[in-house]
């Protein structure tokens, strides 16, 4: 079980900042709690500057099939946008951004954790529910899951071949990031402040 | 003395690095530093280097400033949370130590402890940052210092030949923008790929001591090839200290290599950091052979 919670006003503001945005919500998964009435009047809210290309509600986007196939419709309207913007967990996120390897595709939620299991295929794209979803500065990608040490800012010295010195089967997270920044022309979102993490659980700040 | 202040002044600094011992007894780590480090000058000491548990850095610091010789504290964030990275700092400023080098660290799995807890909750980019936080008076938390704040040089590392150049560059701009005031890099052995690295990290404006290993054999430099992240000897280095053992064994080859090295390097950069790796002993020669 986990929730998700909504970045706040000004975060999300400024990610989508001019561009033009296509926005997914995923809802109805059991697992994991949802804030939809705050969800749908921000998006009310980014509709009215007209930059809004196109959105959809849909269920269990972790599963990939079931994502594509309900992306598959709205191709055009994805297209057109600078940016994707889903509320889901991190899980969620990271599957639409694998699959829409050009785009930059961003989190409007932060996960945090409640025990339990969270959505159906945390296999692939794992999500620590960190509780500060950082996917919007590393392209989709987790660096909590995807780096052994859950690096927040870059790459460390370790990295072979594009493997981890920690497990030289494994690829390097922060690689991956890279590179799919660079490929989606977004390495800028890297010369962003320099990240803490804060571990700290919500009932306690 | 702090390092930065040398680079201020022009001069090609050098620095070496020891390692501490599992153990602790010290006198011949000092004794050492002093026959055969005196040319260089500052000593970097590596805390717990490669995930293996030995003496402390701070420690041996403390011992090779009382020594007369100017320590580098190299500080990771493996084992130790902010709280005890940010007193650890305290104490190394109340014990003189000025110069800090911030890293990340190695991951446990690499060391002989594999079953200890990795803690990396901050790293080498919010070390820094957490270091500036410190000299402004402040911790990582937000409340105020007694008295006056420590002040250190800050320095930092990068891997100019490995081969996801172009991450290590934002990753050094990332270091850069949280505070970091010099650079050393990883072992390098092939100048043309240092030298392009440097035309790019020139821009940061930062003085880069260019890093050296002193290559002991053939055999050494086939495993930094197969296992060292940002490391590649070139085959005809590799045939090179082949081709005479005895003089290879004798340390005259991977002191020649190194030399030439420099000399090529040096115009491009703004110091040299040696690791020698237990061979100290050769590093007076190196310095003359690389007319430094
Ligand atoms: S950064 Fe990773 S662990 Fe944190 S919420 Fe996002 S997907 Fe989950
Ligand atoms: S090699 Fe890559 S994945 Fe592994 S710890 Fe370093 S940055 Fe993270």
């Amino acid at each position: 079980m986990l929730i998700t919670q909504l970045k706040s006003k000004e975060t999300i503001v400024s990610l989508v900042d001019g561009k033009k945005i296509f926005i997914i919500n995923c809802q109805g998964c059991k697992e994991v709690h949802f804030p939809e009435k705050e969800a749908l009047e921000l998006q009310k809210e980014l509709a009215a500057d007209g930059k809004v290309t196109g959105s959809i509600t849909t269920d269990y986007i972790c599963n990939p099939e079931n994502m594509k196939l309900r992306l598959e419709k709205h191709m055009d309207a994805i297209k057109a946008a600078d940016l994707v913007l889903v509320f889901s967990c991190g899980v969620g996120v990271q599957t639409i951004a694998e699959y829409l390897e050009d785009k930059m595709v961003c989190a409007a939620c932060d996960s945090c954790r409640l025990p339990g299991f969270q959505g159906v295929t945390p296999i692939e794209y794992d999500c620590g529910q960190c509780g500060e979803c950082y996917l919007n500065l590393t392209g989709g990608i987790c660096p909590i899951t995807a780096c052994s040490k859950s690096l927040l800012n870059g790459q460390c010295g370790g990295s072979k071949n594009g493997k981890c010195e920690v497990d030289s089967n494994m690829e390097c997270g922060w690689e991956r990031i890279y590179r799919r920044l660079e490929k989606i022309g977004r390495l800028d979102v890297l010369k962003c402040p320099t990240q803490v993490r804060n571990y700290a659980t919500d009932d306690e700040v | 003395m702090k390092i930065t202040e040398l680079f201020e002044r022009g001069e090609f600094v050098v620095s070496a690095e020891v390692g501490p011992p599992k153990g602790i007894h010290i006198e011949g780590l000092v004794e050492e530093a002093k026959e055969y480090l005196s040319g260089v000058t500052a000593v970097n000491v590596t805390d717990n280097q490669s995930s293996v548990m030995r003496l402390g850095s701070m420690a041996t610091c403390k011992a090779l400033k009382d020594a007369g010789l100017l320590p580098i504290f190299q500080l990771t964030c493996r084992d130790r949370n902010r709280i005890a990275l940010q007193s650890d700092l305290l104490s190394a400023a109340m014990l003189g130590i000025e110069n800090v080098l911030a890293l990340t660290g190695d991951h446990i799995k690499l060391g002989d402890h594999p079953q200890a807890k990795p803690v990396f909750d901050l790293d080498s980019v919010s070390l820094l940052h957490t270091i500036c936080k410190l000299e402004s008076g402040e911790d990582l938390g937000g409340n105020k210092l007694v008295g006056e704040p420590p002040k250190f040089a800050k320095g930092a590392v990068v891997s100019p030949c490995s081969d996801s150049v172009d991450a290590q560059l934002a990753k050094m701009e990332r270091k850069v923008a949280a505070g970091a005031e010099y650079f050393q890099t990883q072992a390098v052995y092939e100048p043309e790929k240092f030298i392009k690295f440097m035309e790019k990290a020139k821009q940061f404006g930062k003085p880069v001591q260019l890093g050296i290993v002193i290559p002991k054999s053939a055999g050494m430099a086939k495993y930094m090839n197969d296992n060292v992240a940002g490391i590649h000897v070139p085959q005809e280095m590799i045939d090179e200290l082949k081709a005479d053992k005895e003089k290879t064994k004798a340390g005259i080859t991977g002191v020649e290599i190194a030399a030439r090295i420099i000399k090529e390097c040096k115009p491009y950069c703004q110091g040299v950091h040696i690791m020698a790796l237990g061979w100290e002993s050769k590093v007076p020669d190196l310095l003359k052979q690389a007319g430094i």
